[in-house]
């Protein structure tokens, strides 16, 4: 495993700081770019961005994902709701 | 198909099912359930994560969305309302529970060196191009689970229920810049954990 080691990568940390805007799309178009031009030469940053990125993606999709309920929760809420 | 089940079926529409809620009607009361009850089990059980509690918040939600129903406007949506209601009794409880969590509120508004990426590895999946396998959920829902609560609740409000960061601070009693923080970390904790998992899954790169 690789450590992120902020002491050759002081830029690193600064983009790492906007990165989460950046993943939102609420970065400013100026900052954007110099973000970009850094993912583009430094592999560590392009690889936390695109992991970071499918993170976010896979929880989104979580949003109409239910749990299975164990056994009998239904039932009992019925039976609350004198539904049964 | 019996007769029943024809009946029920209208109430797939969300304005027929709040029409018939609103009469008081049994079936669609039954049928609120069965269409909900799971994904509101589902977000009580995120945030507070015990499954005995999270019945219980499930039933106090449906009865109190019951007895409310005709206060609702129907300006969000049957499952944004019933979200809502879950989560302030998620809210409640872990209140409850805790001790005083004042001290703990002060000293994380900024990135930990804790949260610094250390898996550094790409992975072997893009999950745009992929429909969710059970096991990547249950490691999804395992690693939402390891982050710290004040993590996780800004995580799941945000990201999973779709609040905005205004919506998640008032709910939370946060400051905006808070939840942005709390929302950063929480993503950048949540991706070393699934890096983890995908990195060991994967072939050996
Ligand atoms: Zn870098």
């Amino acid at each position: 495993m690789i450590k992120f080691d902020p002491q050759n990568t002081a830029e690193c940390l600064d983009i790492l700081s906007q990165m989460n805007q950046y993943v939102d799309g609420e970065l400013a178009a100026e900052i954007c770019h110099d973000l970009e031009q850094h993912l583009s030469e430094c592999q560590d940053c392009q690889v936390v961005f695109d992991t970071l990125a499918k993170t976010v993606k896979l929880y989104r999709s979580l949003h109409d994902t239910p749990l299975e309920m164990p056994t009998g929760v239904e039932e009992r809420l019925l039976k609350r709701l004198n539904l049964n | 198909m019996t007769g029943l089940q024809i009946h029920l079926s209208i109430y797939d529409d969300e304005k027929q099912l709040l029409i018939g809620l609103q009469r008081g009607d049994n079936d669609a009361c039954t049928c609120f359930v069965k269409q909900f009850a799971p994904l509101v089990y589902t977000q009580a059980m995120r945030m507070v994560n015990d499954p005995d509690e999270a019945e219980s918040i499930l039933q106090t939600t449906f009865i109190k969305a019951c007895a409310k129903i005709g206060e609702f406007e129907g300006r969000s949506g049957l499952s944004t309302w019933l979200y809502r209601i879950a989560t302030n009794e998620a809210l409640m409880f872990l209140r409850r529970q805790q001790t005083p969590r004042v001290s703990i509120e002060k000293v994380d508004e900024t990135v930990q060196p804790g949260d610094m990426p250390h898996n550094l590895n790409a992975w072997p999946i893009d999950p745009a191009h992929q429909v969710l396998d059970g096991e990547i959920r249950a490691q999804l829902e395992l690693a939402l689970v390891e982050l710290p609560e004040n993590l996780r609740l800004v995580f799941i409000l945000r990201e999973i229920q779709e609040l905005s960061t205004e919506e998640t601070a008032i709910t939370l009693g946060l400051s905006i810049s808070a939840v942005k923080v709390r929302l950063h970390r929480a993503r950048l904790r949540l991706r070393e954990l699934l890096a983890d998992y995908f990195n060991s899954e994967g072939d050996a790169q």
